[in-house]
């Protein structure tokens, strides 16, 4: 099967007063029709500079992306021009990021905001615009939709402003559904139901999806694989269940181990030492090492990547063959 | 302890009610009341937690509060140490302040960027405790030693520790006066992942080795039952369950615990699930819905379920409130 979205090796660095942070270092995957990638890590672990880095919308001139490829259906979206790449962005890659009301302006009704990107992408006019984005708003179950496009961002309530989100981006509709902590900032039954939502549109438009979370419990419930960054770096990639249940990266191990678990009653959590790595600061090898359990020489190297079943990878000389 | 009643209850919360009038337009006249807390009752033991669980909206932040006594109740009785907290005359305030401390969600806006932690540590001996500048850069040394931060920290601003440092030092702060209870008010949520198991272990390690009492506020219903002996789960300003943490969490019987519950997605993949995804939002606290408030969204309502009030009544080990049980 041919990939939707096809990464490799993708590096985008970050200009600082204090040197170049590579914040994308090497950075692979691919991604076929209605799967979905949970991309997950901390804070600073360049999940979202991954993500920004796809569409091209990384913060210039401090970043920049400095190599690899970018393949949508086989086109390099690395080498296109400024305006190509913009209509791709209104019609083949779509967002969602975590605050809906960063994704909507507060001064225009919401029927005005879908307007916009319908007329622009779609070249529809007149009644059709009005009805389309109607439509959209069904889709993601809005009740009385017409009514919706004449009320204001404030007006809605934080899961609905979340859904109108979510229609402008099935509009395309999209070959890829960048998901960046979309349900963050939703209360959890409201959660539940925008993750159902957005699994049951994928599974109507066959969306490849890449789902940004550092909240592993939603990677098990909606991911089909997931990808564990650390500095920069994928540090081990899998199925799901593969990485769930026979994690390979230290880091990985730690991270299952130390969220708490319902009826698993323990005195104390496995917690992972240290601090997140200082990007600014980082040594030539592997950046997990200061906090691994399991370190020895040969991490002052950075690993390189190695397969160690079909689908699921990791950067550990733990598995690193002799 | 010394000062603890026998029966154990350090806090004792009966029919603890909030309501906020809402005013509109130029003339102030009321338009409606919040009931953001109505008629709530819990016990929270000396040396035990108490886990507050619901979304937002649903009266936990006010219920907080109303027992760190930065709001007034409407009515409803706050016992602490067994006497009436509304009766206490000024000292006795005073003391109760200094016995009920707390901890909040982001470590970066509870902290002065431009005090050194020291004087963070410090703030609350100046004010409360009889110590001279000595006396006091001891404490704060025992305090950082406690939260596992060098002692040197105390030189140092905020804006050079991490998120979960950062942490650290409100808990150090929080303990300054040797409080008997912490409000900890989501405090692990700003924080990195591969953090938060260090600072609930940390929480853990501090009750065990000062007996202190936390009401425990978070969204992660993991992590509260992991922390709590006791969970309450509240829906617009009520309590709908109440009882020991592995029972609720292990086996919900209110239909919105058990959604709650259901939607807190589990990182094990095989653990058998009951799926309950509720319709709709929570409705405006300004006009709950009539009889049981869950009625609406409740998958499981009865006619009456839209005229009475359930009451909490005792539920295979637990107080419920629904009209299934």
């Amino acid at each position: 099967m041919s990939s939707v979205i096809d990464v490799r090796d993708l590096r985008t660095h970050i200009v600082t007063r204090w040197g170049t942070i590579k914040a994308v270092d090497g950075v692979s995957f691919a991604l076929g029709e209605a799967e979905t990638l949970g991309l997950v890590g901390e804070s600073g672990s360049g999940k979202s500079m991954t993500c920004l880095s796809l569409v091209r919308l990384v913060p210039r001139p401090a970043a920049r992306i400095v190599g690899g490829e970018v393949r949508l259906d086989g086109e390099d979206l690395l080498a296109k021009s400024d305006a190509e790449m913009q209509q791709i962005r209104g019609r083949k890659v779509a967002m969602i990021l975590q605050d809906p009301m960063s994704s909507l302006n507060p001064v225009f009704s919401i029927g005005m905001q879908m307007r916009e990107p319908l007329a622009m992408y779609h070249r529809l006019r007149g009644a059709a615009v009005t009805a389309r984005a109607a439509e959209l708003l069904a889709a993601v179950r809005i009740p009385s939709p017409e009514t919706r496009l004449r009320a204001f961002p404030h007006q809605l309530s934080g899961g609905m402003r979340q859904r109108v989100v979510g229609a402008m981006a099935i509009a395309g509709p999209p070959r890829l559904l960048i998901a960046d902590e979309p349900t963050t900032s939703l209360d959890l039954t409201i959660q539940a139901q925008y993750l159902g939502l957005l699994k049951e549109l994928q599974q109507r438009h066959r969306f490849a999806m890449i789902f940004v979370t550092h909240n592993l419990g939603i990677v098990a419930r909606t991911c089909d694989r997931v990808a564990v960054m650390y500095a920069g770096r994928i540090v081990e990639i899998g199925p799901v269940r593969r990485i769930f249940t026979e994690p390979a990266h230290p880091y990985t191990r730690a991270l299952l181990e130390s969220i708490p678990r319902f009826g698993a009653r323990r005195e104390r959590l496995t917690a992972i030492a240290g601090q997140p790595p200082d990007l600014a600061s980082l040594g030539a090898g592997c950046a997990f090492a200061p906090r691994c359990p399991a370190a020895f020489e040969r991490c002052a190297t950075a690993p390189s990547e190695t397969a160690i079943a079909p689908g699921h990878a990791t950067r550990c000389w733990l598995h690193a063959r002799a | 302890m010394l000062g603890r009643e026998s029966n154990g209850a350090l806090l004792a919360v009966e029919n603890l009610t909030k309501h906020f009038v809402v005013r509109r337009g130029a003339l102030g006249w009321s338009t409606g009341v919040v009931r953001a807390v109505d008629a709530v009752s819990f016990d929270i033991p000396a040396g035990s937690t108490l886990g507050l669980v619901g979304e937002s909206g649903c009266g936990k932040t006010t219920t907080s509060k109303l027992i760190l006594a930065l709001e007034t109740p409407t009515a409803g009785s706050i016992r602490f140490e067994g006497r009436e907290v509304s009766a206490l005359d000024r000292e006795g305030r005073r003391a109760y302040r200094r016995a009920v401390q707390a901890v909040f969600q982001d470590p970066y806006a509870s902290l002065d960027p431009r005090m050194r932690v020291g004087a963070v540590i410090a703030e609350p001996l100046v004010i409360n405790a009889d110590l001279d500048a000595a006396g006091r850069r001891r404490r704060v040394a025992e305090l950082l030693d406690v939260v596992g931060l060098p002692e040197r920290a105390a030189t140092l601003y905020p804006h050079e520790f991490s998120g979960g440092q950062r942490q650290r030092i409100a808990i150090a702060r929080a303990l300054a006066l040797s409080p008997k209870l912490v409000v900890l008010d989501e405090p692990v949520s700003a924080l990195d992942v591969s953090i938060r198991a260090q600072i609930l272990n940390l929480l853990v390690e501090l009750q065990q080795r000062l007996g202190v009492s936390y009401l425990f506020i978070a969204h992660d219903l993991a992590a509260v039952a992991h922390m709590s002996r006791t969970i309450a789960v509240m829906y617009l300003g009520k309590i709908v369950e109440i009882g020991d943490a592995d029972a609720i969490a292990l086996e919900p019987k209110h239909p919105y615990t058990k959604a709650l519950f259901a939607a807190a997605l589990p990182i094990d993949l095989d653990r058998p699930r009951e799926e309950i995804t509720l319709s709709g939002e929570v409705p405006s606290p300004l006009a709950p819905p009539s009889g049981c408030r869950f009625h609406p969204r409740c998958p499981f309502a009865m006619p009456h379920c839209a005229t009475e009030e359930p009451a909490l009544r005792p539920e295979s080990g637990r107080l419920v409130a629904c009209h299934l049980y």
